[in-house]
């Protein structure tokens, strides 16, 4: 899936010089897509680098969380990233792309601001390719156990001996 | 230890489901000495087996064998292959339910004398009543271990019940309590008291919440007189020129049809499969399906309001730390049609982990306005609303064209809310919020039904045969030796959480089967 540094022959600096800028915090490079700040990056096996940044551009602007990073993102639909299903996907980006087009923008990263994404993606929402993308994202992204700190979820509790004595009801403000 | 039947032997009372009907009338019939053969689609998890994570769990426990929808309720729209939220496996829903446990208000099971006529509802009084039943509740809670009853203390408050507790004080509720709970508050009947671990739906894994998978079922094969068979499905129900019922079809766990002779046959596979398999034992004396001559099964399908209000607040709350449902509200329970509506409803906490959270709190929606909510997980509070839906005719189980692997035709549930839902759930969303805004939230959120859990009402029980499936005593009007043992027999769904008053019937129906069966009526 997706690994800090999965190209660990490279440095930063040399990661980040064999890419472009794409969308929000990405990088493209020749067979990888990566985080502007190169603290993670993913190989691609079926998908072509830029499809998948406008993905997890779009898993982004799907489902906006100001503190959840590009990888998880990423990390929610590299699931497309397989022969059975990059053609399914690449086909729906291209529509989406068109969308952009037809918007005025020469790509769907290329409109910079996430209100110009949104109405775009409000224009396909009805198509299968959303609906399948944002259905995926709900447990893709949801149901990664690294996101749920986040929002500040603990997950399992038994091996811990539940909440008993670990605050089930340590509220003081009420 | 299993007490093996033979398949031929016709002695035997067949119970298919083993959840809260047909667990405690297996374990009730086996204390009494007969001999039990429980068919169970699912397979056995005990609390070793329990996953404290919302997903997986759901993969190991929910019944997700294919039901098609209808109807304009959400649920057909969103989840159309998932009416229910229900378990298939040994114990049924009681792996599940959350453990809320309180009884039928008196007038709840006199719906149509109480509320009058409702245009478009199809209300009928229960043959039965407050009086008859109040024995046989008695011996539920105590059965259940439930709190708040027969000197049981009532469980602490958690987190979630703090806030709701405090703003339902605040707007004037008086009826504010943890809750009836079939959880242990203290040490009983061999199970630990409850660790507030906080994943009541996914099974417990103290068994400190009261579950048929390791209390009556164990205790009932105990005795040598049940024998559970696992990973049974049944296909049909089997009669004889009498229309007396002789036998069950099942595909075992390797899909081999086996035929167990019966002396009796009780039903109780829930609100879907039940009415599913009494309409798919059609035959050329019963072409209607059996036990239909009303044409009632598969009718009046019920699944209370419900609804959640959830509430943000400015700091913490860590719903999820805790018992799941430890925390109600009754003042809104009763009867009383100044609000715009007949019946009442409950309020009682809840909460759902961030996975199941953002699976149900707006299934479809997405863009910031979903996501800052969920930005706000951890100091969110909740609640569901437990209100009576109103019998229509209309609302009802048939048979789909879809098939299932065994080639059985699976079961449709169409569902539509009729205008008494619709106001009653109105009026509970803005006094849900109302709660939370008392205890200052600076937002809630209205939380539309989610995959049914209280399923009602297919097989009703009626005094007039022609109004129902099944008498006072859950026995088909027309085949003498057939039973419904389950939800499915409700007439109507009253307020409350139905698996105590499900519990009740089943210990009441033993004693009649019990007493039939020595008498030689049956």
């Amino acid at each position: 899936m997706i690994e800090t540094l999965s190209l660990k022959t490279l440095t930063r600096r040399q990661l980040l010089s064999r890419g472009v800028a794409a969308g929000a915090g990405l990088v493209v490079g020749a067979g990888f897509v990566a985080g502007r700040d190169a603290a993670w990056a993913t190989e691609m096996d079926a998908m072509k680098p830029e499809s998948f940044a406008t993905l997890v551009q779009m898993a982004r602007d799907i489902y906006p969380h100001d503190k959840v990073g590009d990888r998880f993102y990423a990390a929610a639909v590299k699931g497309y990233d397989v022969p059975e299903e990059v053609d399914f996907a690449q086909e729906g980006l291209e529509m989406l792309d068109e969308a952009a087009r037809a918007a005025g923008f020469d790509s769907y990263l290329a409109a910079g601001w996430e209100a110009d994404r949104v109405a775009i993606l409000r224009g396909i929402e009805d198509t299968e390719f959303f609906q399948r993308v944002r259905g995926g994202l709900v447990t893709g992204l949801y149901n990664q156990k690294e996101v749920w700190p986040i929002f500040g979820y603990e997950g399992e509790s038994y091996s811990q001996g539940g909440y008993l004595y670990r605050g089930f009801d340590d509220i003081t403000w009420i | 230890m299993a007490a093996p039947f033979e398949l031929t032997d016709d002695s035997v009372v067949v119970i298919i489901g083993t959840g809260a009907g047909g667990g405690v009338l297996a374990n009730e019939l086996a204390q009494k000495g007969v001999s039990v053969v429980a068919l169970e689609a699912g397979g056995r998890y005990l609390p070793d087996d329990y996953i404290n994570d919302e997903w997986e769990s759901f993969g190991q426990l929910a019944w997700t064998d294919t039901r098609t929808t209808s109807g304009d309720w959400r649920v057909a729209k969103d989840f159309s292959n998932l009416p229910a939220w229900i378990v298939k496996a040994v114990g049924g829903t009681t792996t599940h339910w959350a453990g809320a446990s309180i009884r039928f208000q008196p007038h709840e099971w006199k719906a149509k004398t109480t509320y009058g006529e409702v245009e478009g509802a199809n209300l009928l009084d229960w043959p039965i009543d407050d009086q008859e039943m109040a024995p046989f509740y008695d011996r539920a809670e105590s059965k259940l271990g439930v709190t708040r009853t027969h000197g049981i203390p009532g469980l602490p408050g958690s987190n979630n019940f703090k806030v709701f507790e405090a703003g339902a004080k605040e707007i004037g509720y008086k009826e504010v309590h943890t809750g009836r709970m079939a959880i242990n508050s203290q040490e009983r009947d061999g199970r630990m008291a409850c660790q507030q671990t906080g994943f009541c739906f996914q099974g417990c894994k103290w068994g400190a919440k009261w579950s048929a998978a390791y209390t009556d079922i164990p205790a009932g094969e105990a005795t040598g007189n049940l024998e559970v068979r696992e990973k049974a499905h049944v296909a049909r129900i089997l009669h004889d020129d009498s229309g007396k019922v002789t036998g069950v079809e099942y595909f075992d766990d390797a899909g081999n049809l086996q035929m167990q002779r019966a002396r009796v046959v009780c039903v109780a596979g829930n609100s879907f499969e039940s009415p599913r398999l009494l309409l798919n034992s059609h035959s050329s004396m019963f072409p209607d399906g059996l036990a239909n001559s009303s044409g009632m099964v598969g009718k009046n399908y019920m699944r209370h309001l419900t609804g959640s209000v959830y509430g943000i607040f400015e700091k913490p709350v860590h719903m999820y730390r805790g018992t799941t449902m430890a925390g109600i509200v009754q003042d809104e329970a009763r009867h009383d049609p100044s609000r715009g509506f007949v019946g009442g409803y409950e309020l009682e906490t809840l909460s759902l982990g961030l996975p199941f959270m953002a699976a149900f709190l707006d299934p479809g929606a997405w863009g910031r306005e979903f996501t800052t909510a969920l930005d706000s997980y951890e100091n969110m509070a909740g609640m569901w609303i437990v209100g009576e839906d109103m019998p229509q005719e209309s609302n009802r189980v048939t048979l789909s064209d879809v098939e299932d692997k065994f080639g059985l035709k699976v079961a449709n549930v169409h569902y539509s809310d009729h205008a008494n839902d619709k106001t009653m759930r109105e009026h509970a969303y803005k006094q849900g919020a109302a709660i939370y805004n008392a205890v200052g939230a600076t937002r809630t959120l209205p939380t539309p039904p989610y995959p049914s859990t209280h399923n009602l009402g297919t097989n009703r029980m009626s005094e007039r045969p022609e109004d129902g499936v099944v008498n006072r005593n859950g026995r088909a009007h027309d085949v003498p030796n057939l039973y419904v043992s389950d939800g499915s027999q409700f007439t109507t769904g009253a307020a409350e959480n139905p698996t105590l008053t499900i519990v009740a019937l089943a210990i009441r129906q033993a004693e009649h089967i019990a007493s039939e069966m020595q008498s030689g009526a049956l």
